[in-house]
C-alpha cells in the first residue's frame, strides 16, 4: 500500500543516521514521561495541569500538548510514570502511561515538515511568479516581458527544483519498477513547462509557463500534504493505542521479582501473574489457583479454571489468584506472534487492492501521452517541420491536463472525511479504507466484545430476596473477579448495602467465603458450594445450610448494538454474527439482535475462512470484531473495525478503529464511506469535465498560459469545495 | 521605477517565506490547538517567565533536527 512507499525516499537520509540517532534520543528521553491525558481539552486544563505538577519535587518542566491530549514532563530522575498518575489524578485528570519507544515515530513527523517546507517554498514562488505574470498578461510587451519572464524563471526553477522532488523521486522509482503512476506525467509536465519557457525566455517568445510550473507543483504538493496528514494522524493515534500496553513481565529469580520486558522473557523464566494482569507469555502453571479470561483469545465468554499443570497463553487474563507461570514459549514461538504471521498472510492479499487514484491514474497517464505527442507529431507535420511551435503545444497540452484536480480529488475528500469520523470517534488507518467500505454488503460480527462488551450483567436481581442479595453483596466486594464485581454493582444499584459479614476471604479459582450471623457463606462455583452446576452464565450463594441461590449473568450489550443491527440490516446488509462462544450464549444474542446466521464455537482459522468463503461467493465483507481470535478474519476481510478495547492485534489487522465505547458509529462509518466515494467519483468527473473543454483549446494550439492557470486553480478549487461538502 | 519595485516585491516575499521557516523549525505548528488557548493566558502578562520556566523546546531546536528522528 502507500504506507510503505513514504520512507523511501526522504526517510532514508534519516535511516543512515538512525544507530547514532537513537543512541541520543534514548538518553535525551531518559528524563521525560509521556502521558497520555484524554480528558485535557480545554483551556483551563493547560494552567491547572502545568501549574499543578511544575512545584512538585523533581520535576523540571510539564507542558500540556492540547493537540494530541499528552502531557510531557521532565523531570530529574527520580520519578516513574506510576509516581505522576496520581498526581495528575489529584488534578482531576486520568492519565495513561505512554511508551516513548513506540511514539518516536509520531513525536517528529519529519515527512510531514519536509512537505509543508516545499509547500511554503512554492507558495511564496506562485505568488511572485504569478505577480510578474499578470503584468505580462496585460500586455507587457518586449523588453519589460522578457525581463519578466527571465525573473520568474530566476524564482521558478530552483523552486521547481526543491519543491517537486517528491514527484521527480517516485516518478523515478516508478520508472525504475517499470510502472507509470500518476508522478511520471506530473514530473514530465514540470520538467517540459520549465525547459521551454527557459528556452521562449532567452528567445524572446510570448508565452513562458513559469507560473503553471511552480502552481501545478503547489496543489499537488498540497494534496500529498492532505493525503500524508490524514496517514500520520491516523498512524500517531494508533500507535498511541499501542503505546498503552506497555508489555511489562514480572520475572522471578532467586533475588526475588523484577520487572522486565516481555521481549526479554526466555523459555523456562518463572513469571509472577498478578491477579487483573494479563499473562504475557506462554506457559504452565506450577502454583496458585485462579480463574482466566479466555475473552480476547477464543471468544468464551466464561472465566476457566485454572491450577497447578493448565496451560495458559499469552493474552489471557488472570482474575482472581496469583498465579506462578513457567514460560513454555516466548517472543517468536509464543501463540500471540502465531496469531500475528497469519494476519500478515491475509494483510498481503489485502493490499492487492486498487484504490480509485490508481485506477485514474493508469486510465490518465497514457492518455495524456498519447495526446501529447500526437499534437506534437500533427503540427510537426502540419508546419511542415516547425519544432519549437510543435513542442510548445504538446507542452501547453500536458500542462493542461495535468492532474491538479486528479491529485487533490481523492485526498481532499478523505481528509474532509477522516475529520468527521474522528468527531464520531473513528480512526481511520488506511487510506483506501473509505473506498473498500462503501462496497461493503455483507457485516460479520464477532460477540464477546464487539456486540457485548465482554462484562458480565446480572440478569432478574428483583426475583431474589433482599437478605440473600445483600449477603452476596458483601461476599462479592470482597473480588475482582467480573461476576462478584457485577454482582456488587447490581446490588448497589438497587440500593442495597453489605450485610455485616466477616472474615471475608477469596479461594482463588472458587469463590469467597465469610461467616454471617455465625452460619458459614460462600459465593463461588456451584461445585464449590454444594449445588448443581448449571448450563448458564451464573454464582451460586449458599448461607449456611440453606438452599443455593444462583445469580444468572448474561453478557452486557455494548451501547449502540441493537440500533446498529436494526439499522444494517434495514439498508438491506447480510448480517453474521461468528463466535468462538458456546452456542446457547451465541443463539441468545444472534435472536435478541436479529442477526439470521450465527455459528458458534469458531476457532480463528474457521473464522478466517467464513470470511473467505463470504468473499469466495462474492460478497463484499465488513468483519467487526475485537479478539485475538478475531484477528485472521479482520484482516481476511475486504475491510474491517475493531473497538478500541480490542487487543493490540486486532486493532493492527483493522483498518478503522472506533475509540468510543458505543458502536453505533459504524453505521456513520458506511454512510461517510458511502458519500465519500460519490464525491470522489464527482471530483474525477470534474477534472475530466475541465479538460474535455480545455484540452481542444490546446490541441489546437490556442492555449495561452493565462488559459492554463485559469484551468488549474478554477479545478483545483472547485473539487475541494465539493469535498468539503460531505455531511 | 521597475528596477526597484520589481526587488522590493520579491524582498518582501522573501521576508515572509523566511519567517515561515522560521516558525516550521521552532515547532510551532506542532499543537496549534494549544497555543490558541496559551495566548489567552494571564500568567505572564506583567513580566516575561524566567528563562528556566520557558518551553525547552524553543532553546534546544536550534541545533536542527532533534535527536530521535525517525528515518
Amino acid at each position: 500500500m502507500a504506507m510503505t512507499e513514504a520512507p523511501g525516499g526522504i526517510g532514508c537520509i534519516g535511516c543512515v543516521t538512525a544507530p547514532a540517532a537513537q543512541g541520543k534520543g534514548a538518553a535525551a528521553a531518559e528524563n521525560e514521561i509521556v502521558l497520555a491525558v484524554p480528558g485535557a481539552d480545554c483551556a483551563a486544563c493547560i494552567p491547572q495541569l502545568e501549574e499543578g505538577l511544575t512545584p512538585l519535587p523533581g520535576i523540571r518542566e510539564a507542558r500540556v500538548n492540547l493537540s494530541l491530549r499528552r502531557l510531557r514532563v521532565r523531570h530529574d530522575g527520580s520519578l516513574t510514570p506510576e509516581d505522576l498518575i496520581p498526581e495528575v489524578a489529584r488534578l482531576g485528570y486520568e492519565a495513561l502511561p505512554l511508551d516513548l519507544v513506540a511514539l518516536s515515530g509520531t513525536e517528529n513527523d519529519r515527512i510531514g515538515r519536509d512537505l509543508v517546507m516545499r509547500l511554503g517554498v512554492a507558495f511564496f514562488a506562485m505568488m511572485n511568479v504569478m505577480l510578474l505574470s499578470v503584468a505580462v498578461w496585460s500586455g507587457a510587451g518586449d523588453a519589460t516581458r522578457d525581463i519578466f519572464h527571465l525573473i520568474s524563471g530566476a524564482i521558478a526553477i530552483p523552486t521547481v527544483l526543491f519543491s517537486g522532488q517528491p514527484f521527480f523521486r517516485s516518478a523515478w522509482a516508478g520508472v525504475k519498477r517499470g510502472r507509470l503512476g500518476m508522478d511520471f506525467p506530473i514530473s514530465l509536465a514540470l520538467v517540459l513547462a520549465t525547459s521551454i519557457s527557459i528556452f521562449e525566455s532567452f528567445n524572446g517568445g510570448h508565452h513562458a509557463y513559469f507560473d503553471a510550473a511552480v502552481m501545478l507543483t503547489f496543489f499537488l504538493l498540497g494534496g500529498r500534504y492532505l493525503d500524508h496528514r490524514t496517514r500520520a494522524a491516523a498512524r500517531s493515534a494508533a500507535q498511541e493505542l499501542a503505546a498503552l500496553e506497555v508489555p511489562r513481565a514480572i520475572r522471578l529469580t532467586d533475588e526475588g521479582q523484577e520487572t522486565v520486558n516481555v521481549s526479554d522473557l526466555a523459555v523456562g523464566d518463572l513469571i509472577s501473574v498478578r491477579p487483573g494482569a494479563r499473562v504475557p507469555a506462554d506457559g504452565e502453571v506450577v502454583e496458585g489457583e485462579s480463574e482466566i479470561d479466555r475473552s480476547l483469545l477464543t471468544g468464551e465468554s466464561l472465566p476457566a479454571r485454572a491450577a497447578r499443570g493448565c496451560v495458559v497463553s499469552a493474552g489471557e487474563v488472570n482474575l482472581t489468584g496469583p498465579l506462578t507461570v513457567r514460560v513454555t514459549a516466548a517472543g517468536k514461538d509464543s501463540s500471540l506472534a502465531r496469531m500475528a504471521a497469519l494476519v500478515a498472510v491475509a494483510e498481503e492479499a489485502r493490499s492487492r487492492y486498487t484504490s480509485l487514484a490508481d485506477r485514474a491514474a493508469r486510465a490518465y497517464s497514457p492518455l495524456v501521452h498519447t495526446l501529447s505527442f500526437s499534437a506534437f507529431a500533427y503540427w510537426m507535420w502540419q508546419t511542415s517541420g516547425d519544432v519549437r511551435f510543435a513542442i510548445n503545444i504538446s507542452a501547453a497540452t500536458l500542462i493542461i491536463t495535468c492532474p491538479c484536480a486528479l491529485g487533490l480529488a481523492v485526498p481532499a475528500v478523505v481528509t474532509a472525511a477522516s475529520g468527521k469520523l474522528f468527531k464520531k470517534g473513528l480512526l481511520i488507518k488506511s487510506g483506501t479504507a473509505l473506498e473498500r467500505l462503501a462496497q461493503v454488503d455483507t457485516v460479520v460480527f464477532d460477540k464477546t466484545g464487539t456486540l457485548t462488551l465482554g462484562a458480565p450483567e446480572p440478569l432478574d436481581l428483583g426475583a431474589h430476596d433482599a437478605e440473600s442479595l445483600s449477603v452476596a453483596m458483601a461476599l462479592a466486594q470482597g473480588s475482582s473477579h467480573p461476576l462478584a464485581l457485577a454482582l456488587a454493582k447490581g446490588a448497589a444499584e438497587r440500593g442495597l448495602r453489605p450485610a455485616p459479614v466477616s472474615e471475608v476471604r477469596e479461594v482463588p479459582g472458587h469463590g469467597i467465603e465469610g461467616v454471617w450471623q455465625d452460619q458459614r457463606v460462600r459465593l463461588g462455583r456451584a461445585d464449590w458450594v454444594g449445588a448443581e452446576v448449571g448450563e448458564v452464565t451464573a454464582t451460586t450463594l449458599r448461607i449456611g445450610a440453606r438452599e443455593p441461590v444462583t445469580f444468572a449473568f448474561a453478557d452486557a450489550l455494548r451501547p449502540g448494538a441493537e440500533g446498529l443491527v436494526t439499522a444494517l440490516a434495514k439498508q438491506g446488509l447480510e448480517l453474521h454474527l461468528v463466535s468462538g462462544d458456546v452456542a446457547p450464549a451465541v443463539e441468545e444474542l444472534a435472536g435478541r439482535l436479529g442477526i439470521p446466521a450465527w455459528t458458534a464455537g469458531a476457532k480463528p482459522e474457521e473464522k478466517a475462512a467464513y470470511v473467505k468463503a463470504l468473499a469466495a461467493r462474492g460478497r463484499k465483507v465488513l468483519m467487526v470484531g475485537d479478539g485475538l481470535n478475531d484477528t485472521a478474519a479482520l484482516a481476511e476481510a475486504l475491510v474491517s473495525i475493531s473497538p478500541a478495547s480490542a487487543l493490540d492485534a486486532a486493532r493492527a489487522a483493522s483498518d478503522i478503529v472506533a475509540l468510543g465505547r458505543d458502536i453505533s458509529p459504524v453505521e456513520d462509518a458506511l454512510r461517510i464511506a458511502r458519500q465519500a466515494v460519490r464525491r470522489m467519483r464527482e471530483n474525477f468527473a470534474l477534472s475530466a469535465a475541465y479538460n474535455v473543454v480545455s484540452v481542444p483549446v490546446a490541441l489546437i494550439g490556442l492555449a495561452t498560459p493565462l488559459l492554463a492557470a485559469l484551468a488549474m486553480s478554477v479545478s483545483s478549487v472547485t473539487v475541494t469545495l465539493n469535498a468539503l461538502r460531505l455531511k | 521605477m521597475l528596477i526597484y519595485l520589481v526587488p522590493v516585491s520579491l524582498g518582501l516575499g522573501l521576508l515572509g517565506l523566511g519567517a515561515f521557516v522560521w516558525t516550521l523549525r521552532h515547532r510551532q505548528y506542532e499543537d496549534p490547538k494549544g497555543d490558541a488557548a496559551r495566548i489567552l493566558s494571564d500568567r505572564w502578562d506583567d513580566r516575561p517567565a524566567p528563562a528556566d520556566e520557558r518551553p525547552a523546546r524553543a532553546r534546544s531546536d536550534h541545533a536542527g533536527p532533534t535527536p530521535g528522528d525517525r528515518g
